[in-house]
């Protein structure tokens, strides 16, 4: 086994690179195809250079919604029938099928897609004292690092990422993602500046159901990736991605972060921004940055986190990346560039560029939000966060 | 009495075509080399060339060379070697030296190189935009609770946060020098220089004069084996409260101060009588293993409300488990002293022969918290010859918290690193209690002279941070993939956890 080439062919060092990003949701909770997802990223095409597409999409498995879906990625056989002994001794596999793909010219030398809708053995899941989102995301680290050749695309409930090697709107297609239907949907268009070829080096990045698009560059990412080992993450991939999603999970689903404070952690307010404020929250905040100083994502980087429920979208602490967000009725909608937005909606109620550090932030109404903090708003005030804070709330203009 | 064996290691060389006869010289020297005989006489074999008199000679005709005596050529007893048993067959004694350890051991912070933008990401120009070099020194929780506030957003739990920290407005402490070791006047510039540069000056073990009181706030008092100045009030007064445990120029060592430095104010200050010798011992008599260090934290905790107690080590072989210890025993920080930081005395064959150099020590004490998942429950501050604004950009992204400069402060007072210390005769008035020469030193110069050197390496480590594309320094803390080797072995790489360059 260990005489194969590793399959993270990428993951002995960073990744350098440029992107195009997108992400969209219908806060109604009204599906949407993956088509306008693919056109967004269409229009965005020569942020890439073909080394890299592709998509996250929410609600798309409505029959299985309870089930931890999971993407693989497999160099060959017994890289899959490896991740399967796996499956087999931690879950209940409730449905294993290659993933639906139609030849598209442009893509070669996909690996085989398989996926899976499992959820974990009962008493398994018992003897490990663990919740069933800790038991996913060893099953996902042990098969990224240990099992060679395999790779977990994604393995959230009701969710997916379809990505790999080659324009973004290539990938769509070789996807068949207009046969979905979700709420949110998010996009990524890479432009790697290193060796290519791997398509788990793709975006979006996922882990349960966080999924990351990143345009940018994470210059911490040597402190963050060690931040991150001492609670059990495995940085193997290189992608600073990656952290990204890590420290999503780690901020909002183990540390119960609400998002704001997530996205202040990780883009924090410069120290004299925060001895200008009101004493409770100077407290609070020292207390963040201090306290995830580690996990602070620094250098130019827009993202948007795509999970059940919603999407947020972040830039990093100086704007050094762009991001412009726009809403249409009960639609928020977040690209790289405004083309790809007009591209979708056409005549927006509102467009505007989200400050730095600013979360700009979309709910779906009704459902489950999954992070802890968000409990305290009440329906009122839900309308206002799906723009974020309650500043752009109110500045937002009709520029359309 | 035979005459010694050992020839004076430098000459004085004095232009007597341009000599002044001023006896400015004369009068400058605190090794009594010059005799005025209607014109300066020097005596080779007292001279340091610690270069006070060349600084001062009015007529610029003095200058220092070394005696180019020739020895029979030997690599195996270098003319140091044989000087060492001749020096010691004449005395009988140990050999005492200060300063760090002068030996060619490999300097690794020179065989490490940093990264910079190219490109793919933007470098940033802190001279047009925010680069935060704010750090604060002690523990923190492994998460921030909170809760809502009822107006729509939330405020910290009940008792969760970072509480007692130290806030430093750059990464860079003043070493602990004790007074006594050091004059007042060093002590008051270090303090003002730290009140106004928004750092700590440390006591060392020498306690507190009242002439520092207006600057508590920014001195770290610490608490050695001697106990020397400690007592309630003293813990009180400081912001934070060091135990010493161990020096990184003599591991495993007390200390010696000797009487004649033990003047009035030395004497009150200490609590000691004047005139007599302190005899820091070895160990501290109340600590013989890590239960009893706990016991100490705690202590110095009850006794003065929770202030952070920090703890220094000198870095030894098995320096990650001991800190790993003291960080479990409630310590808010470890304080690294590497074998080549300074000391105002130490016997010559531990100050170069005992410990490790720092950059190892930062390197295995910060992996082996990350791997206990402890490291946010102490800071890491690391010393021992940390000599430029680099060496504070490579020891933080290495993983210290932040550095502490000592050799470096005095040399901004005047230093020459003439290794001198330990006699007491300080020409530039630092490392000595003779009035005459301690008021070489005005504070407010002092503290100038300081101030300038941590704001101009302060501004070099944004420049590097700019450079790196990061505008926080916590973002390059412990962030070794920024940092590659030259010239280092396979092994040596893996022990600090930095790539060689090209990979």
């Amino acid at each position: 086994m260990t005489t194969r080439p590793r399959y993270a062919e990428e993951a002995s060092s960073k990744i350098h690179g440029g992107c195009g990003l997108m992400g969209i949701c219908d806060e109604s909770g009204t599906l949407m195809s993956g088509e306008d997802a693919i056109l967004a990223m269409a229009v965005q095409h020569d942020r890439g250079n073909g080394l890299g597409g592709g998509f996250a999409g929410y609600g798309i498995y409505p029959e299985f919604p309870d089930h931890f879906a999971f993407h693989m990625m497999y160099h060959d056989l017994q890289a899959k029938e490896e991740s399967e002994a796996l499956f087999d001794r931690y879950f209940l596999v409730d449905l294993a099928e290659p993933m639906p793909t139609r030849p598209v010219k442009g893509i070669s030398d996909a690996p085989l897609l398989w996926r899976y809708f499992l959820t974990p053995y009962p008493n398994k899941l018992e003897e490990s004292e663990m919740s069933a989102e800790d038991y996913v995301v060893r099953a996902v680290m042990t098969i990224n690092s240990s099992v060679d050749g395999a790779f977990v695309a994604s393995s959230g409930k009701n969710m997916g990422a379809f990505k790999g090697v080659g324009y973004p709107e290539e990938i769509g297609h070789y996807f068949r993602l207009e046969e979905y239907e979700g709420h949110t949907w998010t996009g990524h268009n890479r432009f790697p500046t290193n060796t290519p070829g791997w398509w788990g080096g793709a975006h979006p990045f996922a882990l349960l159901d966080w999924t990351i698009v990143h345009n940018g560059e994470i210059s911490s990412y040597g402190i963050n990736s060690r931040y991150l080992e001492q609670f059990g993450y495995k940085c193997t991939l290189g992608t600073d991605t990656e952290v990204a999603a890590y420290l999503f999970d780690l901020l909002l689903r183990r540390h119960k972060l609400p998002l704001e404070l997530a996205c202040k952690a990780l883009a924090s307010p410069l120290w004299e921004e925060i001895d200008r404020m009101p004493e409770a929250e100077q407290a609070l905040m020292r207390s963040l940055r201090a306290v995830y100083g580690p996990g602070m994502l620094n250098g130019p980087f827009a993202i948007v986190l795509g999970f059940n429920g919603g999407m947020v979208a972040l830039n990093d602490r100086i704007k050094l990346r762009p991001l412009v967000a726009a809403r249409k009725g009960s639609i928020l909608m977040v690209a790289s560039e405004e083309s790809a937005i007009r591209a979708v909606l056409t005549e927006p109620d509102a467009v505007w560029m989200p400050k730095a550090g600013e979360p700009t932030i979309a709910r779906v109404k009704g459902m489950d939000w999954p992070i802890h903090g968000d409990l305290h708003l009440s329906p009122e005030d839900i309308s206002c966060a799906v723009t974020g804070t309650d500043m752009s709330c109110e500045t937002v203009e009709v520029t359309a | 009495m035979p005459v010694s064996f050992i020839q004076p290691e430098f000459k004085v060389k004095i232009d007597y075509d341009k000599c002044h006869k001023c006896g400015r010289c004369v009068q400058q020297c605190g090794w009594g080399v010059y005799n005025f005989n209607e014109r300066p006489i020097p005596d080779d074999s007292k001279c340091r060339a610690c270069h006070r008199c060349v600084t001062y000679c009015p007529a610029r005709c003095i200058s220092i060379e070394k005696n180019q005596l020739a020895y029979r050529e030997n690599d195996n007893w270098s003319p140091a070697a044989r000087k060492a048993v001749w020096r010691q067959a004449e005395t009988g004694g140990v050999l005492l030296t200060s300063m760090g350890n002068p030996l060619p051991y490999t300097r690794i912070f020179d065989h490490l190189v940093l990264d910079a933008c190219q490109v793919t990401n933007p470098s940033i120009d802190p001279l047009r935009e925010p680069m935060e070099l704010r750090t604060f020194i002690g523990h923190k929780p492994d998460s921030v609770e909170v809760e809502a506030d009822g107006k729509g957003g939330f405020r910290l739990a009940e008792g969760a946060g970072m509480k007692n920290n130290l806030m430093l407005d750059t990464p860079i402490l003043f070493s602990p020098m004790s007074y006594g070791s050091v004059s007042l006047n060093v002590h008051k510039s270090l303090a003002m220089a730290a009140q106004r540069l928004g750092t700590f000056m440390n006591t060392g073990e020498g306690g507190l004069h009242q002439d520092l009181y207006p600057y508590q706030d920014n001195v770290i008092v610490q608490v050695a084996s001697g106990r020397f100045g400690v007592n309630q009030d003293y813990l009180n007064r400081g912001a934070a409260i060091e135990i010493k445990i161990g020096q990184g120029a003599k591991p495993g060592i007390g200390g010696h101060l000797p009487g004649e430095k033990i003047n009035k104010e030395v004497s009150s200050t200490r609590m000691i009588p004047q005139g007599t010798d302190a005899i820091s011992p070895a160990p501290h008599h109340d600590i013989y293993s890590i239960e009893d260090l706990r016991q100490l934290i705690y202590a110095l905790k009850e006794a003065s409300g929770y202030k952070p107690v920090g703890v220094k080590i000198a870095a030894v072989h098995n320096v990650a488990a001991i800190a790993s210890g003291i960080v479990r025993a409630g310590a808010d920080y470890v304080y690294l002293d590497g074998f080549k930081g300074g000391t105002g005395a130490a016997p010559q064959v531990i100050r170069d022969h005992i410990g490790i150099p720092i950059e190892i020590a930062i390197a295995a004490v910060d992996q082996r918290l990350r791997d206990e998942g402890i490291r946010n429950w102490a800071s890491v501050i690391a010393a021992g010859s940390i000599r430029s604004s680099a060496d504070v950009a490579k020891a933080i992204a290495l993983g210290a918290d932040a550095v502490a400069i000592g050799s470096a402060s005095l040399m901004a007072l005047g230093c020459h690193l003439c290794q001198s210390c330990h006699t007491g005769c300080c020409s530039w008035g630092i490392t000595t209690q003779k009035p005459e020469l301690t008021r070489r030193i005005d504070p407010e110069w002092g503290a100038e002279q300081l101030t300038n050197l941590v704001h101009a390496w302060s501004h070099e480590l944004q420049e590097i941070l700019g450079a790196l594309g990061v505008n926080a320094v916590e973002s390059l803390r412990g962030s070794r993939e920024r940092l590659r080797s030259i010239g280092l072995d396979e092994q040596m790489n893996k022990v600090l956890g930095v790539k060689p360059a090209g990979m």
